[in-house]
Parts: C-alpha cells; structure tokens; sequence
C-alpha cells in the first residue's frame, strides 16, 4: 500500500495553533489555574459548575459573577483506563480518563489520573492534582491527577567492616587449605566444629585446634523447593552433616545425589572447589557428596 | 511477689494487608481495645512494654520510640523486648515482672509485625562473608528437626495435616483469625506443594499485618475480669551446642517445668484446661506435646491423631486457631498469652472451651532456643 501513489497523506494544522478568546467566566478559571488555584463559578440556582461555564446548562440563564474555591482534591465519579496511550494524551505510561467531582464541586471535570493499574481507580478514589512546573494558564496546567499518598519507599542500609578474627580466622585458614579445623573442649571433652576458644555448654577453655576430616554423616536434613543462590538447582538438600569425630553438626549442602535418595545416615564426605579457586572461605566447599558406604544407624 | 492479673485483652483482625494504618495505627487499634476491656485509659497507664521481631523486619530502628506518642506513653517508662518469635510471651512477662516486683500497678503490653511491609524472610537470611548458610527462612530451619522427630517418634506422615486441618477449623470460630478456609480437609492440605520437605504449603503459618495488647494490674487495682498469673518463665540455650536436642530442647522442658511448679501442675493434660502453644508448622504440636509434658517422649502425635488436642478433646490446643491460622510474628507470642487469658475469663466467644479455668500461654524463637510461658487461672493463686 505505501507504494501506492494514489494514497497520500493528507494533515490539516493551522501553524502555530488557533487562538481563542476565553471570556470573563473561562478566563478566571484559566487565571486561578496559573496561580495553582482551582475555582468553580456558581449559578443562579446556587449550583457550582466546575470547570466553570458562561450560561448554565440547566436554564440557559448566564451564570453569577461569584467563583468558588474547590478542591485541590476531588473524588473519581467515573473513569476509563487507557491501555496504550497516544501522541496527545497526558500521560506516556497507561492511565485513566476519569470525571473527578473536586471539593465543593456539583459538576465533575475531565482529567488523566495516574494510577499505574485499572483496579486502582474505582468510583470514589480520592484524586491530588499535580501541577506542571510553569503553569501559562491551560488545562494541561494539571499535569495528571493522582491518587492520595498511601505509602512511602523508605531505604534503610547499613554497611560493616567485617574482620575474621581469632578463631574464625583459624578455621577459614584451614578452610583455605582444604581442611576443617575443631577444638576440644577442656573440660567436657566434646569437640567443636567450626573451632572456637570457648565451650558454649560449659565456658571451659578450648585449647589447640584439631583437624577433622573431610567425611561425616547426615543426621537429618530438608528438601528446599524453594530457590536459593548458593544452590545449583530446586530442590536442593541442606542437611546436617556430623563430621568424624566432631560433636555439633554443621548445615551443608548435599550434590552429586538425588535429592529424593537422600537419608538420615548416610555417608558423605566433602567436595572442594579446585585448589586454584580457594578463598578463606565455606564457598570452598562445594557441597557434601555420599560415599557409598554404608548408613549409620543413628541413636 | 505482688498478684498479677489479666484486666484487658486487645487485639486487631489478623489479616494480609493492613494498608489502611501505619505501624502506629496499628497498635493504638489493639491498645485503645485492651483499655476499653478494662474500662481504663492511657491515663491510668504507669508504663508501657513494647515487643516485636528484629528490627529489619520492617527496618523501623528502636520502634518503641517512634510508638511512644501512639501508646501515650509520653513521661513513662517504655522498654522494648527482643526475643525472636518468642518475643510476645516474653514482652507479657517482662510486663507481668514490673507489677510482681511491686514496681508498678498498671502496665500496658504491646506487640505487633506488619508483615506485608516487613522482609522477614530475608531478615532472617542475611548472609555473611565467609559463611555459607542455606537456611532459607524458618522453615527451612525447622525442617530438618521436623524430619528427625518423624524418625525418632515413627509418626506416621498424615500427623501434620491433622493439625494444620485442626486449627483452621478453630479459626472458623475466632473473628481475628487470618485464615479462614472454608472446607478446608486433609486432602486439601495433601493437595499443597512441600515448600521445604516435610513440610507442605497449608502446614506453614501465613505471614499476617496485627498488633495485640493486655493490660495487667496489680491485685488492688484490678478493674473487670481478671485473668490472674499462675506462673511465669523464660528460658533459653544456645544455639551451637554439642549434644544440643533441637527436637525437644532442654531449655523448653526447664522452663515448662518451672511454670508448672509455680502454678501448682503436677500433670498438664489433667491439670490444664486449654492450651494456647506456639505451632507455626503443624508437625510442632506433637513434638511441643512431648516437649511440654503433655505425652510421654514418642507419644506426642498419638495425642494429635486420638483428637485430644482439638476443640472439644480433653486438652484443646490452639482453639483460636493458633500461629496457623494467624502470625503477625512479634504478636504471635502474646496472641497464645492473651488467648489464655480470654479462656481463663470466659471471654474466648466461639471458640470458648467450657468451664476453662487454667490455661497454658506459650511462645517460643530463634532456632528453638528462646522459650516463654505462663499459666493463667480463673481464680487468685
């Protein structure tokens, strides 16, 4: 069809736009508007017509000379959502066409809401105007109207300098080197893993770390179906692993398996990222994997 | 040690979205009620226990301060407790403690969570340098434990359901409760996806906007019903433990023992009427039955399955419908508190368990570790 040389497009703009002449009535509305003021102009049967008219259209009589403040709030009476927004339109991004009945209004004018979604401006929806930057005195003075504030987005941060210090910084040591470092507790000879100075049951000193091995046994454990960024796949399984000769499980996570054939029992052993790849850091290990021994019978 | 008393019970409907009030509004909504079931109001206040969950939930810093105006508590004492998921039974205790230390005579309890602004679960799973945790919130803590009691007890895999069917039901029957599912049954539990097995979507607790609120008095300045405190404790144990029983932790049966001894319990199925029990995942009523002495260890889901925990058994849990039903998680603790109380002063509604005259408040948090309770009594101790 473009190639067609009998269609041809045909626009019809007078430069620079028409002029109009507003009147007393129109040109008071438009004047308060510059101003950021919204006025209405009562008829002679005591009614507020906003925006104002010259002749009431009820009785044809002209209206009175006395102009009302209303708003700057009003109340959606009826509106129309549009989906894809045009050249012309107020708004880039979807909205509403809606009749807001302003304050101390008894007619409702025509303006863009900016509500982000349908659903969000039924019948009765307080609408705020907000204003252009440099009102001239035109309607579009209103860039939009909006729903009333209902809620804020309020960013909370706070940063740390963390330091691995005594005995973090010993085990993450061992971690580095591909080892996991415990410690016996002195006094109720239970043996900590990750190492730390103090024993948490009895305050007894812990003295030298230990190494553990890499191998252990899972207690009990739980098929996450929901999705974690340290996980390479939903499900996953963390588990409990107790490592040979420790006491306190840690929470690991558990590949090369499965997740259904996962048991209370089973053997495991740990699986290390490549030597190249090692921080002082539990991200060096990869997950736990079975060994293929046999379970252990839990007590 | 001065007489405590229940005088005032204050809560707001537990639902999704509370869009319509501010953290403030909110708990102004629960204490305003608990006054009004008092006959009293801020003026008659001496001071004022605040209580909720980590403050990143809602990234509000030191809310008390910010409530202060909204609790009139302008020229009293505020103080703040924090204390997990059990923090609301432990905010009513740290109240019921200022008026059994003589200190003061009338003290305002409030805790609340607005849960649709609050990240909880990624409060709970802040990752550090250096660590690799995989817990994904609470349930994916509570799951392994929930696991290992299945193992150890052999209940068998439809105990969970009993009870997440169970409190639901009582739900229908409490006006604040969250979730209200009509026709809710075993097989629509069944039909839920496991979110963290073994536990399914309709076992887990919902994430609720609330506020509830008591006030307690001294015994002279009691005004209406009184719910009277029969015994009270905390308890807590470290997390990292060797040895540490994460299914039935020690620190639970110390501080059951110890409420039981104040109130005079010698056996809690026989002696206490109704229970209100932090269940937030429906496989913790068996194991907080074992935990709490109500069964012997292994026999908890026995207990759940024979329906003596339900609405009209011998031992009612949870007859408001529980943490399942409703969990605005700083609340939650003193939601079973309150309920408690409601029971004890006749004042439960729908969900009234006749004749309750002594009844159990339980909370509990962080990783099992935190416990709270107390025993109300229709009559003076």
């Amino acid at each position: 069809m473009p190639s067609d040389p009998l269609v041809a497009r045909h626009v019809l703009e007078f430069p620079g736009g028409y002029t109009r002449t507003t009147g007393p009535v129109i040109g008071r509305f438009l004047t308060e508007l510059r101003a950021r003021r919204l006025v209405g102009v009562r008829t002679a049967e005591g009614r507020v017509l906003v925006p104002p008219l010259e002749y009431d259209p009820a009785t044809g009589d002209p209206v009175t000379g006395e102009y009302v403040e209303v708003g700057p709030a009003g109340t959606v009476t009826a509106s129309a959502w549009v989906r894809e927004p045009r050249a012309a339109h107020p708004l880039d991004r979807p909205f509403a066409w809606a009749l807001i009945r302003l304050d101390g209004a008894d007619t409702a004018l025509v303006h863009a809401v900016d509500a982000g979604d349908p659903r969000a401006v039924p019948p009765g929806t307080r609408v705020w105007p907000v204003w252009k930057d440099a009102p001239t005195g035109q309607i579009t003075d209103i860039a939009y109207f909006a729903p009333e504030v209902t809620k804020i987005v309020s960013p909370v941060r706070a940063e740390y300098r963390l330091r691995a210090g005594g005995a973090l910084r010993v085990f993450l040591e061992g971690v580095a080197r591909g080892v996991f470092l415990g410690g016996r507790c002195a006094r109720c000879d239970q043996v900590y893993v990750p190492y730390r100075t103090s024993c948490p049951e009895c305050g007894g000193r812990i003295g030298e770390p230990v190494e553990l091995p890499g191998t252990g046994v899972i207690t009990t454990f739980a098929i996450n179906n929901l999705p974690d960024p340290r996980a390479p796949e939903v499900p996953f399984v963390s588990a409990y692993v107790l490592l040979d000769g420790a006491d306190i499980p840690m929470i690991a996570l558990i590949g090369d398996v499965p997740a259904h054939e996962v048991r209370q029992g089973m053997r495991v052993r740990a699986v290390w990222v490549p030597e190249e790849e090692r921080t002082p850091s539990m991200a060096n290990v990869r997950w736990f994997a079975p060994t293929g021994e046999p379970d252990m019978e839990l007590s | 040690m001065n007489r405590c008393a229940v005088i005032g019970v204050g809560q707001t409907r537990y639902t999704t979205k509370r869009r319509d009030v501010s953290i403030a509004g909110l708990v102004r909504e629960a204490a305003l009620r608990a006054l009004e079931d008092a006959g009293l109001t801020f003026k008659d206040i001496d001071a004022v226990v605040v209580g909720k969950a980590p403050d990143l939930f809602e990234g509000v810093m030191m809310p008390e301060s910010y409530l202060a105006d909204a609790l009139g508590a302008a020229g009293k004492p505020v103080t703040r407790v924090h204390t997990a998921g059990s923090v609301g039974g432990s905010t009513a205790l740290v109240g019921a403690s200022l008026i059994q230390g003589g200190v003061h005579d009338r003290v305002l309890v409030v805790a609340f969570e607005k849960q649709s602004e609050s990240n909880a679960t990624w409060a709970l799973s802040t990752h550090l340098p250096f660590s690799a945790s995989l817990v994904v919130g609470a349930g994916g803590y509570f799951a392994p434990h929930i696991r290992e009691y299945m193992r150890r007890s052999g209940a068998p895999a439809h105990i969970g359901t009993l009870v997440a069917v169970k409190d639901r039901l009582n739900a229908l029957k409490n006006p604040y409760a969250h979730l209200r599912i009509p026709g809710i049954d075993q097989a629509m539990v069944e039909s839920t996806p496991m979110l963290w097995e073994p536990i399914r979507y309709l076992e887990t607790c919902p994430s609720s906007d609330g506020a509830c609120a008591l006030v307690l008095a001294s015994e002279d300045k009691v005004t209406g019903t009184p719910a009277w405190v029969h015994g009270a404790a905390m308890r807590s144990e470290p997390i990292f433990r060797a040895g540490r029983d994460t299914v039935s932790p020690q620190a639970g049966k110390d501080c059951a023992a110890d409420v039981y001894r104040q109130a005079g319990v010698c056996d809690p199925r026989r002696d206490i009427d109704v229970a209100e029990v932090y269940v937030p995942f429906s496989w913790y009523e068996p194991m907080w039955l074992e935990n709490l002495g109500f069964a012997a260890e292994g026999e908890g889901w026995k207990l759940t399955e024979s329906g003596a925990t339900a609405l009209d058994g011998d031992i009612p849990w949870n007859a408001s419908g529980g943490v399942l039903s409703s969990n605005p998680i700083g609340a939650s603790g003193l939601i079973r508190f309150a309920e408690a109380a409601l029971q004890v002063r006749g004042m439960a509604g729908e969900h009234q368990v006749d004749g309750a005259r002594l009844a159990l408040g339980h909370a509990y948090g962080g990783g099992a570790q935190f416990f709270a309770m107390w025993i109300v009594g229709r009559e003076r101790p």
